[in-house]
């Protein structure tokens, strides 16, 4: 699972970008449900054309919560990409993690979680605008973390935030 | 613009490939003879160098060859690169993000396009005048006005050096010069090989030579000695290629000592601001030698200033 911050929506088509061949053919973004099934574009973008695993931001009667969805994905086989932030941001500094991520680790304790830092993306394609500017951006992937035998939900989000702040440094 | 091939050219072109091949010759033997490790990491920059002046030289000819249109498109594409590498260090916010746009995708292709057509008087004024009050205009009515003094100055100041400036070198090509017609593209040669071998030259001077540096913080490779080797040794050089130019030997001589000079501050300028914003090089597309801003600073410098000394003093009516 890559973890990373969010600024713009071509975020997980650049990490696809980075990754080799073989592992893109097998990583899926995860997305919420709420923006992507909003309109006949996004909702073609997302299914057709992403095969993006579109998870609820919050609890939905009736419908699989999103730890379950992408603990499927990933006893597939599938890697998942990964917004923690759940909105775009236009800091060079991602905003606190939500839960997300921790329910994912606790749920799947063997899964590496890799932070991921996306630098200069906001400032190609900032949030609300149409076309992007051509700048040079990068990304720079992390060593994996876990989930530790006794840590809480603030320490880990805590850690896992940290690593990627590290990373932009 | 119509570029038939004068035997000059052929000169001028079969000395820049032989130049090539003494530096690929050179490569070789280096590369037997030395065996230190620092000395090793030296050639194989020297190497990623020579191999770097190969690829540039032939998409250059080539441009030259193809007539003014080539040479126009290759410039162009020089300036959206070296534009990008600026624009990625500049600290502009959301606001300016309109601006930017307009930048790359209506001032930069206008500007070489008014090269094309040839229309001289919008082609001097066009950034300096209609650009700088557009700019920040577009960023103010986004209403973000956060640094705004510094986002705009960065912005204009990035379009003059990568695109304002650089664009005179191929504006060259459209001077009307006495006694000079469909030559202009020697002209431009002359040009780029005098500011390009001012750089190298510079740079062995002072490798060789290096003992006083002209600014320590700023550029720590930049010597005294280097510099006066440099410009020296390439005034000569463009001297003694006056017989491409319009110019006679001591016209060529003060025109390529003026184009190393402002080359020179042109590098100097360009040091100062990566130092400025914390990096080494401006990019990674050129092999050995960073990005396209760190080989054509000092040509972005001197381009405006050749092209408006020839144009006064040789320029026909």
């Amino acid at each position: 699972v890559y973890f990373a911050n969010h600024t713009s929506h071509f975020d997980f088509v650049i990490i696809w970008a980075a990754l080799p061949g073989s592992e893109r053919k097998r990583t899926r973004a995860v997305a919420a449900r709420d923006y992507w099934e909003k309109g006949r574009v996004r909702r073609y973008l997302a299914q057709r054309v992403f095969n993006v695993l579109l998870v609820d931001r919050a609890r939905v009667e009736g419908r699989l919560d999103g730890t379950s969805l992408m603990a499927a994905a990933l006893s597939e086989g599938q890697s998942l990409i990964l917004f923690p932030e759940g909105t775009r941001g236009d800091k060079p500094e991602p905003v606190r993690f939500r839960s997300g991520l921790y329910n994912l680790a606790a749920n799947q304790p063997d899964i590496d979680l890799v932070p991921v830092y996306i630098d200069n993306l906001r400032r190609i394609m900032p949030k609300g605008e149409v076309l992007p500017v051509p700048l040079l951006s990068s990304v720079t992937f992390g060593s994996p973390i876990r989930l530790l035998p006794d840590e809480g939900r603030e320490d880990f989000l805590e850690r896992a935030w940290l690593a990627v702040c590290e990373l932009g440094r | 613009m119509n570029l038939e091939i004068h035997r000059e050219m052929v000169w001028l072109l079969g000395g820049v490939l032989g130049v090539l091949v003494a530096g690929t010759a050179m490569c070789f033997v280096l590369s037997w003879r030395v065996s230190s490790d620092s000395g090793r990491e030296t050639v194989a920059n020297f190497n990623a160098r020579v191999k770097a002046w190969w690829v540039m030289s032939i998409v250059f000819g080539v441009a030259l060859l193809t007539g003014g249109l080539g040479s126009i498109v290759v410039f162009s594409l020089m300036s959206l690169l070296a534009l990008r590498e600026f624009m990625t260090l500049a600290p502009t916010s959301r606001g300016d993000h309109r601006a930017l746009l307009v930048t790359f995708f209506v001032l930069t292709p206008l500007q070489y396009g008014l090269v094309a057509i040839d229309w001289y008087g919008l082609f001097a004024v066009m950034i300096p005048v209609y650009g700088m009050f557009a700019l920040p205009a577009i960023s103010a009515m986004r209403g973000d006005s956060q640094r705004f003094l510094e986002r705009t100055a960065v912005i204009q100041l990035g379009l003059m050096i990568c695109v304002y400036n650089i664009s005179h070198a191929p504006a060259l090509l459209l001077l009307d010069i006495e006694d000079f017609a469909d030559r202009n593209a020697q002209l431009l040669l002359w040009f780029v090989i005098v500011v390009q071998a001012s750089d190298v030259l510079q740079y062995i001077w002072g490798k060789l030579t290096g003992r006083h540096k002209v600014a320590p913080i700023v550029s720590p490779n930049k010597t005294w000695e280097g510099l006066a080797g440099g410009v020296i040794s390439a005034t000569g050089l463009g001297t003694a290629l006056w017989w491409v130019t319009p110019f006679n030997p001591w016209q060529a001589a003060l025109m390529a000592a003026m184009v190393c000079l402002t080359g020179f501050a042109g590098g100097l300028i360009m040091s100062a601001i990566k130092r400025d914003r914390g990096v080494k090089d401006y990019g990674t597309l050129i092999r050995g030698h960073g990005g396209v801003l760190d080989r054509i600073d000092s040509l972005s410098f001197a381009a405006p200033l050749f092209f408006h000394l020839t144009r006064y003093y040789f320029g026909a009516g």
